[in-house]
């Protein structure tokens, strides 16, 4: 049975993803966090005996480490940990066919329209619906060059020997409280290997569906591009909206080998009653190019600094992030930059927009150390103001030392001027279109350099967050 | 209050003539009683507050272990002989009126004029101050709290003070001449609390000079707390150069109120210090009001200067502009950490903040956070922070037309520092900072 709640025309995509069906799982750990619900993770996944140990320590890491508020959005207290669902699966193994996939699922991603986009330009597909993927398939032609792209429990199993190598090692489980959440509970998530040379012209897209109700959702992405190989991956996430709290606290870890390229696009959409907390960072090699597009638009409360640890010769770092912080919510998004090696460049560009009394906030850090020579970084932060409750905030840090290197770091704060909407006002447009074409026109020059799908899409977004936002 | 009194009772040996700074707080029957009660509540308080700590947002790379206080003792009266080297090198410039301060001791004062006294000048050591002019200093003695992580040394701070100045200029007034204080550390692991109150009443105008010096190398422990109070459509200038010993630890806490149509600028020239802290906050209240936060630092060897600033716009139409720079050299290392926060309702704000830093050497390090948190709406606000080092193509001009490297280098970096220098917009002001600058790279760079 479908809920879908009212919708007017003009609200129809934000709420895209606002509907649920009542699922029958399988699989259920239960309410609350302890060792038995990770147990059970464990068990129903049949791991080997050094992930549950990995688990479990990871859960007293979790349970050792304060909340970060004295920094971070008291918001966060908000959190109920002991009334969140923790693991909720139909099956264990994904199938390669939509066919397969149970109908409710199907009839879920449908709607979000993921087998179409398949079949029009993406190589390979991953949906998972709470916490185990349910769809997972390739193109033949991607498979044959020796891509690997399955879910983290497959690959946890299929490929150990990758697997373990890199696991956890981008991000170890104490790095923050929620990476130990995370490492404690993970499933599902990709599993991504492209082998040396191999450029994937197309992009692998997951797909992170919430359906259920009080619920956290714990997927675990690990994607190692190996020596001059490319790929760009991209995911998306909806949940209906309910009144309770869900968390979503994920861990991605990239790895990009000597002269690889990763791109990675984010178009976060979540229901506005979700937590969305997550560790994102990247590991480039010599000569290697890891880009994060991050781009918040739906959740409760996001905090997501994406990262770059710039470790070998010549290695480049990229985040651009745009947030739309709406009624209610709060974006503390930004990026992480940590040079180690010389000639290392990077570069973060991160535009952010708050409506009513949305609230944005950027978070960054560099940092380049002792006796690098020529590294360079360049950050650029630029928020709109729409409303007169509308806030934002700017919290950098940067650390450099020694001379050969040059950091800078530039925001600037503005908001629509009255004479702009006024010209197009003469011109006979409405407010509402004047306002929208003026953030639009804010975010337009990195809008571009996103790939055609996700910008027309996102403009498109802008667009209906503007409605109403003005008269 | 309890607390305060047990302590008092603990402390009983007052013969003791260089007692152990923490040991020392005693309760002062020379002074009136409200002013006592403000001590007695300043160390209960210091008692209570814990130690800073890294983890603390505020003290994030923040060398902390440089603020234990048990080396430091309160000074002993001074003899003749060392008065008299400290007057001969507390050298008057052409000023209105002159304070000099050593060991928190009196030891010099040159009074206002007749004319302006006359007007309703006061211009006293802030002993006296609070006893002759008891209403001026009630009302805005530390009445700003310490909001950026020094509340403990505040507390200290209100607990020991006894040197410092009032200064009332009365609406209407205005001083051409600067007015100076000198403060100094003259006994090896003393510790100073300098205190400074401006009050500048309607439309008046005047400008301040403090010293801050050591008469030898040697450790010691200075702790100032400054407040500035301009007055609606008042004009104030304020300079600072710190020139403590390289091995004294200093902390300093300054808050600037700006008034309707006022405008303040402040300078803290940073050249001496072990680690220096300098917390600063400016709020903006009435239209029009305007606040110019400028800072430049030149740390060598290990030194640490470490500044927090806050820009609260609090009013609508108000505007403020901050620009520290640093030249880090050796293993020196610097900290910015600022906010500009324009708050609900506070339309219209101007807020700029800039920080630069040239770093000289491969071991130099330069931390930067500049922050903005904004909660209203029509602000022009931006922010910008860079680190590098020197130009090759300037340098090599320089050396092109034979100019030794090291000359070549000391230009470069006074050039770079003197774009702050220049906003004072008060050519003999200008000029005596630069001599400080040049000084330090003088007796440095042999």
């Amino acid at each position: 049975m479908a809920t879908t709640t009212e919708q007017s025309a003009v609200d129809f995509d934000r709420n895209i993803g606002d509907f649920h069906y009542d699922v029958k799982y399988d699989f259920d750990a239960g309410v609350g966090l302890n060792e038995r619900v990770v147990n059970y993770i464990s068990d129903v996944k049949g791991e080997d005996d050094w992930v549950r140990a990995f688990r479990l320590k990871a859960l007293r890491t979790f349970e050792e480490k304060a909340m970060p508020t004295h920094w971070a959005s008291d918001d966060l207290r908000a959190i109920e940990f002991d009334k969140i669902r923790y693991y909720l699966a139909h099956g264990q193994r994904p199938t390669r066919s939509w066919e397969d996939v149970p109908e409710d699922m199907k009839r879920t991603f449908e709607r979000l329209g993921i087998p179409e986009q398949e079949r029009k330009f993406l190589a390979g597909v991953e949906a998972q619906f709470d916490s185990e993927a349910v769809y997972s398939n390739i193109k033949k032609a991607v498979g044959e060059q020796g891509v690997i792209f399955v879910g983290s429990t497959e690959g946890l199993k299929q490929h150990p020997e990758i697997f373990r190598k890199w696991f956890g090692k981008v991000i170890p489980t104490g790095d923050n409280k929620f990476s130990a959440l995370n490492s404690a509970v993970f499933s599902g998530g990709s599993f991504i290997y492209v082998p040396p040379g191999v450029k994937v012209k197309h992009p692998l897209q997951a797909y992170f569906r919430i359906n259920a109700e009080n619920f956290g959702q714990f997927e675990r992405t690990l994607i190692i591009v190996d020596e001059g190989a490319e790929l760009t991956y991209m995911e998306g996430c909806t949940a209906p909206k309910f009144n309770t709290a869900t968390l979503h606290s994920a861990v991605v870890e990239l790895v990009a080998l000597k002269g690889a390229k990763i791109q990675y696009i984010t178009v976060q959409n979540w229901s506005a009653n979700v937590f969305n907390l997550v560790t994102k960072r990247g590991l480039a090699h010599e000569e290697a190019e890891i880009k994060w597009i991050d781009c918040n638009i739906g959740s409760r409360l996001t905090m997501k600094y994406p990262g770059v640890v710039l470790k070998g010769r010549k290695a480049r770092g990229e985040v651009l992030s745009i947030a739309l912080a709406n009624n209610g919510q709060h974006q503390d998004t930004g990026a992480k930059m940590i040079h180690a090696a010389d000639e290392t460049t990077s570069n973060i560009i991160s535009k952010s927009i708050s409506i009513g009394t949305g609230r944005a906030t950027y978070r960054g850090l560099v940092h380049v150390p002792k006796h690098l020579k020529n590294c360079k970084n360049n950050t650029e932060c630029d928020a709109l103001l729409i409303n007169a409750t509308s806030r934002t905030d700017t919290y950098p840090a940067i650390t450099v030392r020694g001379t050969g290197n040059s950091v800078q770091h530039e925001a600037s704060v503005s908001q629509v001027s009255a004479e702009q909407i006024f010209y197009m006002q003469q011109r006979g447009l409405s407010e509402a279109q004047a306002m929208s074409l003026s953030v639009n026109g804010f975010v337009n020059d990195l809008v571009r350099q996103f790939p055609m799908e996700y910008s027309v899409e996102l403009k498109r977004l802008i667009e209906l967050e503007m409605e109403g936002s003005v008269g | 209050m309890s607390g305060g009194t047990a302590v008092l009772e603990r402390v009983t040996h007052e013969s003791a003539t260089t007692p152990p700074l923490l040991e020392s707080f005693t309760d002062r029957d020379d002074l009136p009683a409200w002013f006592r009660e403000q001590q007695r509540a300043g160390w209960a308080e210091f008692l209570k507050l814990p130690m800073p700590s890294r983890k603390d947002q505020p003290w994030r790379f923040a060398n902390v272990d440089a603020l234990k206080l048990d080396a430091y003792t309160r000074p002993a009266a001074l003899d003749d002989d060392k008065r008299a080297e400290l007057l001969d090198q507390s050298a008057a410039h052409e000023s209105a009126a002159r304070l000099v301060f050593a060991d928190d001791q009196l030891i010099e004062r040159d009074v206002i004029a007749n004319s302006l006294r006359e007007r309703g000048v006061i211009f006293q050591p802030i002993e006296r101050a609070i006893i002759e002019h008891e209403e001026i200093v009630r009302q805005h003695f530390m009445a700003e709290p310490a909001t950026l992580g020094s509340a403990k040394f505040a507390a200290l701070h209100r607990a020991f003070v006894s040197s410092g100045a009032l200064l009332y200029v009365p609406r209407g007034v205005e001083i051409e001449l600067p007015i100076e204080i000198f403060h100094w550390l003259a006994t090896p692991h003393g510790a100073v609390f300098p205190h400074l109150l401006i009050v500048a009443g309607e439309m008046s105008k005047v400008t301040v000079v403090e010293h801050f010096r050591s008469l030898r190398q040697g450790p010691g422990f200075a702790c100032g707390v400054n407040d500035l109070i301009v007055g609606r459509g008042a004009n104030v200038r304020y300079v600072c150069v710190q020139d403590w010993s390289e091995e004294v630890v200093a902390v300093q806490v300054n808050a600037t109120r700006v008034d309707r149509d006022a405008s303040a600028t402040s300078l803290n020239v940073n050249l001496g210090a072990a680690y220096a802290r300098l917390e600063s906050r400016s709020r903006l209240l009435g239209e029009g009001s305007r606040s110019d936060m400028l800072a430049i630092g030149v740390a060598n060897r290990r030194q640490e200067f470490d500044a927090r600033t806050l820009q609260d716009h609090e009013s609508p139409q108000t505007t403020s502009d901050l620009l520290y720079k640093n030249s880090l050299d050796e293993s020196a290392r610097t900290t910015f950490g600022g906010l500009i926060r324009v708050e609900p309702h506070a339309h219209f704000t101007d807020a700029y903040q800039t920080v630069r830093n040239l770093l000289l050497s491969d071991d130099a390090e330069a931390n930067s956070m500049p922050g903005l948190e904004i909660l209203a709406d029509n602000v022009k606000c931006s922010h910008g922070a860079t680190s590098g080092q020197i130009h090759e193509d300037e340098l090599f001009y320089l050396l092109a037309r034979g100019i030794p490297k090291r000359v070549a280098q000391k230009l470069l970096v006074l050039g770079f520092l003197n774009e702050v220098t220049e906003r004072l917009q008060h050519a003999t002001l200008e000029e005596h900072v630069r001599r400080a600058v040049e000084a330090k790279f003088a007796r440095t760079k042999s």
